[in-house]
């Protein structure tokens, strides 16, 4: 007996000590890098950083991106998984496949296809010209392209959960004449809201990441349509090797407070899921 | 459709659907055929000459030899992480769990500049390992390890999930039956949580190929040697050459499509041996 | 007729689920929907409550044809078989929801959810939520949320499905009480027969889409109209060649005939009192205890037959041979039901009446 429980917590501490320091090397360090390199020239340099103005217009369109983009999103996501899960239809499963198609494509191409539509080569380029509307290499394109990236984000979320609940409540509720905006709040989203909000820190984190797919339409024009991630771009290739670090850091920052809110709400789903 | 319409108690339909057609399609499918449409003005010859121009076999080669190398490392230890995070109790273990998520919530333009930093010749890492003659960053191992970077919670998140259903009971049955523990896990439950890491292992190989701000900064880009194919078609876009842009994307759109294809195909196979149990 | 269907047909996905469906419902009765899974029960009521449309065919209630008339227009009450209680809402606010639809009155809505909750007796349960109650409990709350906007109907699907065995009884009882001191027309389906006849007023059987035969359960029980009735009803067995049986003629049109634990008595070898002609010997094969009685299995020349015997008779053993007296069976082709007697004990029968 001794031997197999000797033997037994021997490979759970090699295994654990394996996963740590596969975590440690790949992903600790890595984030570590980004602080340590930020502060290297001192407090004065990192903030000098971070509160050039550049970096500031680039928080503030990186901001506005995401936020109309989570904005969006949401909105789609709550109707496209109503329709998915609430009713029988023909071309549901082709409609779930086309709205998951963003996942599978590179973000380069992401970018690639606004440039088709609304760059010089598009087809409603003559329309905007006449218009003096411009959306490749400027704000909506930049939005356009946050927005296609991270488009099937929410729906991807609520729809296993609605599924999982059925349609017996919302038939029951419909059929003592209750209306969609009443059943919606006090039946569905009640079951939905903590997915709902991990969908959404799932859309917020990916939003404000974007790299690919804005760098395509964007432009790069410096003040205008240069995104956090852009801006540290530019940063980096011109060797401002602490400015590009110190900038990262707020993103860095973010992120952490995005993987928090998102362990205490899966910690909520798992717990929500158990007792109903 | 008068009589369909009307078949539906749940009030909605209509709205729900109008505004997920629309948005749908506006935002993804008509600039996704835009493209196409795009395409259809040159002829199979000149887009197959453009495809298997040698500049861009030689990203093909180096986007899907890492890519490979770096979603089986993945795997390993995607099976790994998962165990150890489903299986054992230790202080520390979420705040662990927290960061398999890291890459996707990390901006990648931020993971690519710090893995770049990290691996060159003065970095932490870069330059452990140029005193024993290996250049990491501006070459196809940083290009793996960038890869390894982004695709880990890939795996580990499909195989989480099986690991928890399967509970100790399985585990104990195999042990009441004399099995090693070795045994147990390959024969009973490495076989039960295989198509889960297959799954996992194809996301992982289709975003490692699709990547790009994380990639792009360690690799350098040197022609021929290490410019990954989105860069090709950032490249083309930069020159203006949008036929050739849009032909590459075809080609890795049908790539990933593959793949996925192969995914959904796996996963209706373990839905069906599941409903037989 | 209160609830009217006239020629119901539906499809889903080329599966006909109704086919030519007609029959009525009296005012104030309380109605069994009774049929094998896949028979097209659920879906009729599901049409009654406006959840489904037919596809052709009218369907009235009350002197209204309601086929346009949205689900939550027609007055009606559903309890779903899985009840589908709100469950992020206490058993106050379900029940409430539908006066809350209907916006009455505040002052109302309590009243009226007070006088259900003493109804279904769960006084001091209002806060509780679906969770917190045993399976039997939220049947309870189900019924009183459709009751609670008056509903001139009231369909319930599968009511005891999800409740386990020893509660359903009670249960059972319980409904057929309320239902009638509510004095509600209402309609439940099952699959359960026991249940059907327990509870019902009337049965409606339905096979494969159609409505095989309506009719009070003593009715359906005695009088099978058609084969499927006659097959369905009771613990019935078939037998291929019933003129081989003692007492049995062929009958021409009729190959085969159906017996029923109570038309068969068993009897020890040698033990019989009368009758002993028309009896057969038979093989007891298995033995079961079923409580209060004992329920055989009986080999009769290779037809399996089951026969019921009373705990206090002299016990019987597996692989005994015993007397088996069959007095009547019903006769059936694919189109009609008879009645046949054993001729051998006929004579005698009208003496003892």
């Amino acid at each position: 007996m001794k031997p197999k429980a000797v033997k037994k917590s021997a490979t759970k501490y090699i295994l654990i000590a394996l996963a740590v320091l596969f975590i440690a090397v790949m992903l600790a360090v890595p984030l570590a890098t980004v602080l340590v390199y930020a502060l290297r020239q001192g407090w004065d340099t990192f903030a000098a950083a971070i509160v050039d103005p550049y970096a500031i217009k680039a928080l503030k369109l990186t901001l506005t991106a995401a936020g109309t983009t989570v904005v969006l999103n949401t909105f789609f996501g709550v109707f496209a998984s109503w329709a998915i899960t609430k009713f029988r239809f023909r071309g549901k499963q082709i409609l779930t496949t086309l709205i998951d198609i963003p996942f599978a494509i590179s973000p380069v191409i992401a970018g690639l296809v606004f440039i088709y539509v609304f760059g010089r080569i598009g087809w409603a380029y003559p329309f905007l010209q006449a218009h003096d509307i411009k959306i490749v290499f400027a704000v909506p394109g930049i939005i356009l392209a946050t927005i296609f990236v991270t488009f099937p984000f929410i729906s991807r979320e609520l729809i296993p959960l609605m599924q999982s609940s059925g349609t017996d409540e919302e038939e029951a509720a419909a059929l003592m004449g209750a209306g969609g905006l009443r059943i919606y709040r006090k039946i569905t989203f009640p079951h939905v809201k903590w997915g709902l909000l991990y969908g959404i820190i799932l859309c917020t984190a990916r939003a404000v990441g974007e790299f690919g797919a804005v760098s395509v339409v964007s432009g790069h024009l410096r003040g205008k349509t240069n995104t956090l991630p852009l801006h540290i771009e530019i940063l980096f290739s011109e060797f401002h090797l602490t400015a590009s670090f110190a900038v990262s850091s707020i993103l860095v920052a973010m992120t952490v407070v995005i993987l928090v809110l998102r362990n205490i709400v899966e910690y909520r789903v798992k717990r929500e899921e158990r007792s109903h | 459709m008068r009589l369909r319409k009307r078949n539906k108690v749940i009030p909605g339909f209509g709205l729900s659907m109008g505004v997920t057609i629309s948005m749908l399609s506006l935002v993804v499918l008509i600039p996704l055929v835009s493209v196409f449409i795009n395409l259809a003005g040159i002829s199979f010859a000149d887009f197959w000459k453009i495809v298997t121009d040698s500049q861009l076999v030689a990203a093909y080669k180096v986007s899907l030899t890492s890519a490979f190398i770096a979603a089986c490392v993945n795997g390993v230890f995607g099976v790994l992480l998962a165990w150890v995070l489903t299986r054992y109790e230790f202080p520390g273990k979420r705040i662990l769990d927290g960061f398999i998520e890291l890459p996707f919530a990390l901006p990648t333009a931020v993971a690519g500049i710090a893995l770049t930093t990290l691996y060159s010749d003065k970095g932490w890492f870069g330059s452990v390992f140029a005193k024993i003659g290996i250049k990491v960053s501006y070459t196809r191992i940083g290009i793996t390890i960038a890869m390894i970077f982004i695709g880990i919670p890939f795996v580990v998140r499909a195989i989480q999930p099986v690991l928890e259903k399967l509970d100790g009971s399985y585990e104990e049955a195999a042990e009441i039956l004399g099995a090693s523990r070795s045994r147990t896990f390959f024969k009973v439950i490495f076989p039960e949580i295989l198509p889960a890491a297959l799954t996992g292992f194809g996301l992982a190989f289709a975003r490692c190929i699709g990547e790009y701000g994380s990639v792009v900064f360690i690799a350098g880009n040197i022609p021929w040697k290490t410019q990954i194919v989105p860069l090709m078609i950032m490249s083309k876009l930069e020159q203006f050459n949008y036929t050739a842009a849009t032909s590459i994307a075809l080609v890795m759109i049908v790539f990933s499509f593959v793949i996925l294809f192969t995914i959904n195909i796996i996963q209706s196979r373990v839905a069906k041996r599941a409903g037989g149990k | 007729m209160y609830v009217e269907l006239k020629n119901i047909n539906k499809t889903f996905n080329g599966f006909q689920a109704s086919r030519d469906v007609s029959f009525g419902i009296e005012q104030g009765q309380l109605v069994g929907l009774l049929g094998p899974s896949g028979s097209g029960k659920t879906t009729i009521l599901r049409m009654i409550a406006g959840l489904e449309y037919p596809d052709s065919g009218d369907i009235i209630i009350n002197g209204v044809r309601v086929n346009d008339i949205p689900a939550s227009k027609r007055g009606i009450g559903f309890v779903f078989q899985s009840y589908a209680l709100f469950r992020y809402m206490t058993v106050y606010d379900n029940i409430a929801f539908g006066l809350e639809v209907q916006r009455s009155r505040k002052a109302d809505i309590r009243a009226r959810v007070a006088e259900l909750i003493k109804l279904i007796g769960l006084e001091g349960m209002e806060k509780r939520y679906p969770h917190q109650l045993s399976g039997g409990q939220r049947q309870r709350v189900a019924f009183a949320r459709a009751l609670a906007p008056n509903p001139q109907l009231l369909l319930l699907d599968e009511p005891f499905a999800a409740i386990d065995a020893k509660v359903r009884r009670e249960l059972r009882a319980w409904l057929r009480e309320t239902i009638n001191k509510v004095g509600i027309t209402s309609i439940f389906v099952t699959h359960d027969q026991d249940e059907a006849i327990e509870v019902a007023d009337e049965i409606i059987i339905t096979n494969a889409g159609q409505v095989e035969q309506k009719g009070s359960p003593v009715e359906i029980y005695k009088h099978p109209a058609t084969p499927f009735s006659a097959q369905f009803i009771g613990q019935s067995r078939t037998v291929e060649n019933y003129a081989a049986l003692n007492g049995f003629e062929h009958v021409a049109g009729f190959d085969r005939a159906i017996v029923r634990p109570e038309f068969i008595d068993v009897e020890k070898r040698g033990k019989r009192l009368m009758f002993e002609s028309a009896a057969e010997t038979g093989v007891v094969e298995s033995i079961f205890f079923r409580g209060n009685l004992s329920e055989l299995t009986i080999n009769l020349g290779g037809t399996r037959i089951i026969a019921n015997r009373a705990l206090e008779a002299e016990e019987v053993a597996v692989g005994e041979e015993v007397s088996v007296l069959i007095y009547r069976l019903y006769l059936y082709n694919d189109s009609a039901v008879r009645l046949a007697e054993n001729v051998l004990i006929r004579d005698v029968n009208t003496v003892f009446i």
